[in-house]
């Protein structure tokens, strides 16, 4: 979870073989300069790879960028590999070119948040940081 | 006069401040430029649109083959001139439908096509000597244009006369759009590979289209885009001419591709200073005499960028803006953007909406009618000269930091794009930029009169089927056997083309020809920076 220096851990990942990544970069400069510790993957990776990074890094969010349209095959993949690898309560995060009727498909899915191009970078801040401090608080 | 003190300062994202007036003061020692001359800043023909209007080819392409040769078929039907493929992310990326990586992508965002069977339903009926075709494709685009080649000779159009443009222009890739395949190194020799195949088998074919345009989507200035742009054309030149080949060859089949939003006047200026930079650098740097190896030739327009979610059919008067600058600029071919297409693949009724953008700028309010109607305006002018140096001033860096391919392989030209989207975001969110419907003019909007291409899984599973069946039938034994010679072929540093074509034409898939080239040449390893 948050580490030793108690920053909130991201990971912004590009699932499949859409290229844009001008927002991936501009969401991981706004939540680095809002102080918190952010991985990058580069683009193309497999929903495994993702999740793999995500377990490795030890990441409180993970964020995914699609622009394509292959947003909800993607979500199945991820979700699935979230699950084998212990992380299906990760607070999962989507951003991108996402139409609005596409958005309760992935809420069931399990995706906490969604941002579609065009969000204020405060509201995604606020939103990770008010979902981390929840899940941190012990029950 | 003396109130000019108090205005408030116009400053251009490139930098350029711009004066509340401009006189013949602005430009005393101004050479007579003609059009159609050295160095072309008016434009690359005497008589431009007069004689010839510009191509409209706006971007297409979707699903399967026989699926895009129907939205081919509407274009044409409705008097457009070129065609602009658009190819799925599978294709681009060198993979084919029945690849894991491809699930979910295929015939997405753009036509799936694993064989030259799939080129040929896509072109069935529509004649290629009359309808320029233009492939966007670059990290297999080996594959693609002698796909495009051997469809062409098994229609009897001999490739000495063939035209068509490919966008081709890996090191773009690297910097923004990201279909990158090989390391940059063998990437760039692969363009040049088709460069010199083309020369010398086609020569009429444009293998190269050099995009300022996604460097610029991706953040950098108007005078950045031109800069970096001219800097790559000039990497492929410097190959091309390594290997020995006369650079009037090849040069005219290089042209460029340019990005148009934000300040009008700014876009017009950088097109005209980007023209006369290139024949200078073609005729003083490289020696080019042919006056086709000095012209710039360009698509404009499309301006992607410039477009908004917000208040969606705002996007139709900024393509009607961009379209008149990209002429105003004189570009050669033009294609917009859709008003949907920050959401969605552009619908029929949305593409038409481009169309007719520019037919009534072509046919209706007479932008035609003159060559360069902005040549001599003592703004204009002037703002062209003080672009132009500011371009030379990008390009001396760039020179002087190691080269435009050295600087795209280490990250560092996309570090700085990337910061500049950065700061301009910020920019629009705290509403020191004004972009209408989104800072400012604001409205709520309930629901936006959009409408979603639909993806259709099943045309995606017909893809899969068609692939297997054409594995399944076509002669095992010579696919095995060309795609063998291309690996040799790679292996030894040969021009990899007429191994290639061989492979095509024996119905090797996209996913085979780049598989055997990623053997050789390794896979790209992307610097991750933001």
């Amino acid at each position: 979870m948050t580490t030793a220096t108690g920053k909130i851990r991201v990971l912004v990942a590009k699932p499949g073989l859409d290229g844009h990544d001008v927002g991936a970069k501009l969401v991981c400069r706004a939540l680095s300069e809002a102080g918190m510790e952010v991985i990058y993957t580069g683009l193309r990776q497999s929903p495994a790879a993702i999740a793999r990074a995500a377990a490795q890094e030890d990441v409180d969010v993970v964020g995914l960028s699609i622009l394509s349209g292959a947003h909800l095959p993607l979500c199945r993949m991820v979700k699935e590999r979230l699950k084998a690898e212990g992380l299906a309560d990760v607070l999962w995060l989507v951003g991108g070119n996402i139409p609005a009727r596409d958005h309760a498909a992935l809420k069931e899915l399990g995706v906490s948040g969604i941002f579609p191009t065009g969000s204020p970078f405060d509201a995604l801040v606020a939103f990770v940081r008010a979902h981390v401090a929840r899940e941190l608080q012990p029950s | 006069m003396s109130q000019n003190k108090t205005l408030p300062s116009v400053v251009w994202e490139s930098g350029l401040v711009v004066k509340p007036v401009y006189t013949a003061a602005d430009r005393p020692a101004a050479p007579p430029e003609e059009p159609g001359a050295y160095p072309y800043t008016r434009g690359i023909h005497p008589t431009m649109y007069r004689e010839r209007p510009w191509t409209m080819r706006q971007y297409a392409g979707f699903g399967t083959a026989a699926e895009t040769r129907e939205r081919f078929r509407y274009l044409i039907d409705h008097g457009q001139t070129g065609l602009n493929v658009a190819f799925d992310l599978p294709t681009q990326c060198g993979l084919d439908s029945d690849d894991p990586m491809a699930e979910g992508e295929v015939g997405r965002v753009g036509m799936a096509v694993d064989t030259l069977a799939d080129m040929e339903e896509a072109f069935l009926g529509i004649p290629l000597d009359e309808i320029s075709v233009s492939l966007t494709i670059n990290g297999s685009a080996v594959a693609i244009m002698a796909m495009f080649f051997a469809l062409a000779r098994k229609r009897g159009y001999p490739l000495a006369a063939l035209r068509g443009t490919a966008q081709n222009d890996i090191l773009k890739e690297f910097v923004g759009r990201g279909t990158w395949i090989f390391p940059v190194e063998p990437s760039v020799k692969l363009v040049v590979d088709t460069m010199e195949f083309c020369a010398r088998h086609v020569p009429r074919y444009s293998p190269v289209s050099v995009c300022g345009y996604h460097i610029r989507e991706s953040g950098a200035t108007p005078a950045q885009e031109v800069a970096y742009g001219l800097a790559i054309a000039s990497a492929y030149v410097e190959r091309a001419l390594a290997r020995g080949l006369p650079v009037d060859d090849f040069a005219s089949g290089i042209s460029f591709n340019f990005d148009v939003h934000g300040n009008l006047w700014e876009q017009v200026v950088k097109l005209r200073a980007g023209r006369r930079k290139w024949a200078k650098i073609m005729r003083e740097r490289f020696g080019a005499q042919n006056p086709r190896s000095l012209q710039l030739r360009m698509i404009a327009g499309g301006g992607g960028g410039g477009l908004t979610i917000e208040q969606p059919e705002n996007n139709i008067v900024r393509g009607a803006y961009y379209a008149l600058a990209s002429a105003l600029a004189g570009t050669q071919t033009m294609a917009l953007c859709c008003y949907d297409e920050a959401y969605t693949i552009p619908s029929e009724h949305s593409a038409r909406l481009a169309l007719r953008t520019m037919q009534i700028l072509m046919h209706e309010v007479g932008a035609c009618d003159t060559v360069d109607p902005l040549g001599g305006s003592y703004f204009i002018e002037s703002a062209t000269d003080a672009m132009e140096q500011l371009i030379d001033r990008i390009l001396a860096d760039v020179a002087a930091d190691g080269g435009i391919v050295q600087a795209i392989a280490e990250g560092r030209i996309q570090a700085q794009v990337n910061l500049q989207a950065y700061e301009l975001e910020k920019k629009l969110r705290a509403g020191e930029t004004p972009k209408v419907g989104v800072n400012c003019f604001v409205e709520q909007e309930a629901e936006r009169p959009v409408e979603l291409h639909p993806y259709r899984e099943e045309e995606a599973g017909k893809q899969v089927a068609r692939l297997a069946q054409q594995r399944r039938e076509r002669d095992a034994a010579a696919v095995k056997r060309t795609l063998g010679v291309l690996r040799e072929a790679a292996t030894r540093g040969d021009n990899v083309m007429p191994a290639v074509m061989d492979a095509v034409e024996a119905y090797a898939t996209v996913g085979e020809i780049c598989g055997e080239l990623r053997a050789v040449f390794g896979a790209y390893q992307e610097p991750i920076r933001f």
